[in-house]
């Protein structure tokens, strides 16, 4: 059964953060739209700049619109909200799916209005392309859907705009979001290992045509598998009364 | 599966590391019945209250509601309450709210007799994040209210509020109580367990230490103690007084129980104008249950354990 005022009603709840309009919307946007807007015509990595710059963008994005639900955990869980969920018919499962939901609706939000500024910097991409990036980024968003869960057991609301701006724009950084850092060996090996690279390589894999290498699906899935396993951790220790 | 049995707690056990909060619960409360659990500061209330509505395991003992255990209990919907701690999400105006939450309910109240019942109907179009703190208990009375549940438990529900609020609250409370729910309610205030329910459930230092019809717990915890010292003093005589129920003498100490403290020592002095050192010690709980604990030796043996060494 699908709780569906319940599902509706988070929804609107999202939709009326302010904060959450200002980093994951409005932020990467304009970051978009003035640094492409100025090298336009340049290429990185083989990739028109205005393309490669979108995905960063789009990762960047849509890793907020997806930690973010862990904020609004941790804000229920100081609040003593979850308990009292946890006293209503409503499933452990169904808390967490509708929170990955709506995490997912924001990103799809982001997602719409960064190819449209995309588009209007000049991107060009077949049909097929773009449904393939879009559908790898969805993938990609896995392990930062369950990292939200886990991070809303983990911070307190004190800790938390550092905690997820920090994480989202390091994980941003080390991914290449802003661009690649370095080409050296070591370092590219490493970064493969960031679920994050591969959320912003989707871009590439849409330019080439292929998906991703055999390597992406298993760093996502294995990061998956941790933060899942970490997740269920934490929230079986957090009992506890505030 | 749902039988009729209401609530059955057996031997209920839980500790925080060294602090034995609960140390051997046993309940049953019928359907219908409108039970409070009255208990000083860290009794254990809602350490109880956490294990019968599942969201504390308690490390031996179990807990069945009509016939389930809690979680299923509640995954039924046969469970709504008010936890002593938490606030409301943002986000949503307070009708929002209440609809949310009733929308997960198998036969929810409707939502506006929720709100008018616990008196949030005039700032139901309020943002929850807006309101005064007896505001906010209005509005957490109503969310438990719209589970429109067998079993509403509330968990020192009027403390928030100002002299009115609890009038009302206790008002919207029988009210819903009519209807043959079942109601358990944690407070510290023997006056509201003795206007409100049915049956009182004394806790103290993690233990029951009564359980019965209100109006004989009352007796039990409304009694005064005077204690005098008396060398020579005759139990007989003593027991003839006045207001006096219950007398003990130890060597030159007396200890007379009082239903009526005053008509006692008015009784007492001119009888036996010997009498000094004396004192009376007021109904408050604490002394109360600590005098009824006293009573009962084998507590203090478990309380032994509860303080020695581990
Ligand atoms: N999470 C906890 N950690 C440590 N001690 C706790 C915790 N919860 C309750 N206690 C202790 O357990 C005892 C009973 O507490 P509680 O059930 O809250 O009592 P009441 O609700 O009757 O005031 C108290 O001594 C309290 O300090
Ligand atoms: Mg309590």
């Amino acid at each position: 059964m699908i709780p569906t005022t319940y599902v509706r009603l988070e929804i609107l709840r999202t939709v009326r953060n302010r904060r959450f309009f200002i980093f994951s919307l409005v932020f990467p946007l304009v970051l978009y739209l003035a640094v492409v807007g100025a090298n336009r015509h340049t290429h990185v990595e083989g990739i028109p700049f205005s393309l490669y710059y979108l995905t960063g963008m789009v990762a960047f994005g849509t890793m907020i619109a997806q930690l973010s639900s862990g904020g609004r955990i941790a804000a229920e869980r100081t609040a003593g909200w979850t308990r009292q969920m946890r006293i209503t018919p409503l499933h452990t499962r169904a808390y967490f799916a509708t929170k990955v939901l709506t995490g997912y609706m924001m990103a799809a939000i982001s997602i719409v209005l960064l190819y449209a500024a995309g588009v209007s910097m000049g991107v060009h991409l077949s049909a097929p392309k773009w449904l393939m990036m879009t559908g790898l980024i969805l993938v990609g968003l896995i392990p930062f859907a369950v990292l939200g869960i886990l991070v809303g057991h983990l911070v307190t609301p004190d800790s938390l705009g550092p905690a997820l701006g920090g994480g989202n724009t390091l994980l941003s950084l080390v991914g290449g979001a802003f661009g690649p850092l370095s080409t050296g060996r070591v370092y590219t090996d490493v970064v493969k290992c960031v679920p994050s690279y591969w959320l912003v390589q989707a871009g590439k894999s849409a330019l080439t045509g292929n998906a991703w290498p055999i390597e992406a699906w298993i760093v996502v899935a294995v990061w998956t598998v941790i933060l899942i396993r970490l997740a269920a951790f934490v929230y079986g220790r957090d009992t506890a009364r505030v | 599966m749902r039988d009729n049995s209401g609530v059955i707690a057996e031997g209920l056990h839980k500790s925080f590391g060294p602090v034995k909060a609960v140390r051997g619960v046993d309940l049953n409360i019928s359907p219908g019945e409108v039970v409070a659990l009255l208990g000083p500061n860290g009794a254990g209330k809602t350490t109880t209250i956490d294990m019968i509505l599942g969201l504390g395991q308690p490390d031996a003992g179990r807990v069945t509601l009509w016939g389930m255990p809690p979680a299923e209990a509640v995954h039924a919907g046969i469970v709504g309450g008010m936890l002593q701690t938490g606030t409301l999400i943002g986000q949503l105006s307070v009708r929002e709210l209440v609809t949310m939450v009733g929308s997960l309910y198998p036969e929810p109240l409707p939502v506006e007799e929720a709100l008018s019942l616990s008196g949030a109907s005039e700032f139901a179009d309020r943002p929850t994040n807006k309101l005064s703190g007896g505001q906010t208990q209005r509005v957490r009375f109503a969310v438990a209210l719209v589970a429109n549940s067998d079993l509403l438990v509330l968990d020192e529900p009027t403390v928030a509020l100002d002299v009115e609020g609890r009038r009302d609250f206790w008002v919207a409370m029988r009210e819903f109580a009519t209807a043959g729910r079942t109601v358990l309610f944690a407070t510290h205030y023997l006056e509201e367990a003795d206007q409100f329910a049915d049956r009182i459930i004394l806790m103290a230092r993690g233990l029951i230490v009564a359980d019965g019809p209100t109006t004989e717990i009352k007796a039990k915890v409304g009694l005064r103690a005077v204690r005098a010292t008396l060398p020579g003093a005759d139990h007989g005589a003593l027991a003839t007084l006045s207001g006096v129920q219950t007398v003990e003498i130890h060597g030159d100490s007396i200890v007379l129980r009082c239903t009526n403290s005053d008509l006692a020592l008015r009784a007492l002095l001119p009888r036996f104008p010997e009498a000094r050192d004396i004192e009376v010690h007021g109904a408050g709980l604490e002394e109360a249950f600590l005098e009824l604990t006293e009573e009962r030796p084998e507590l203090d043996s478990v309380d032994d354990r509860a303080e020695g060494p581990q």
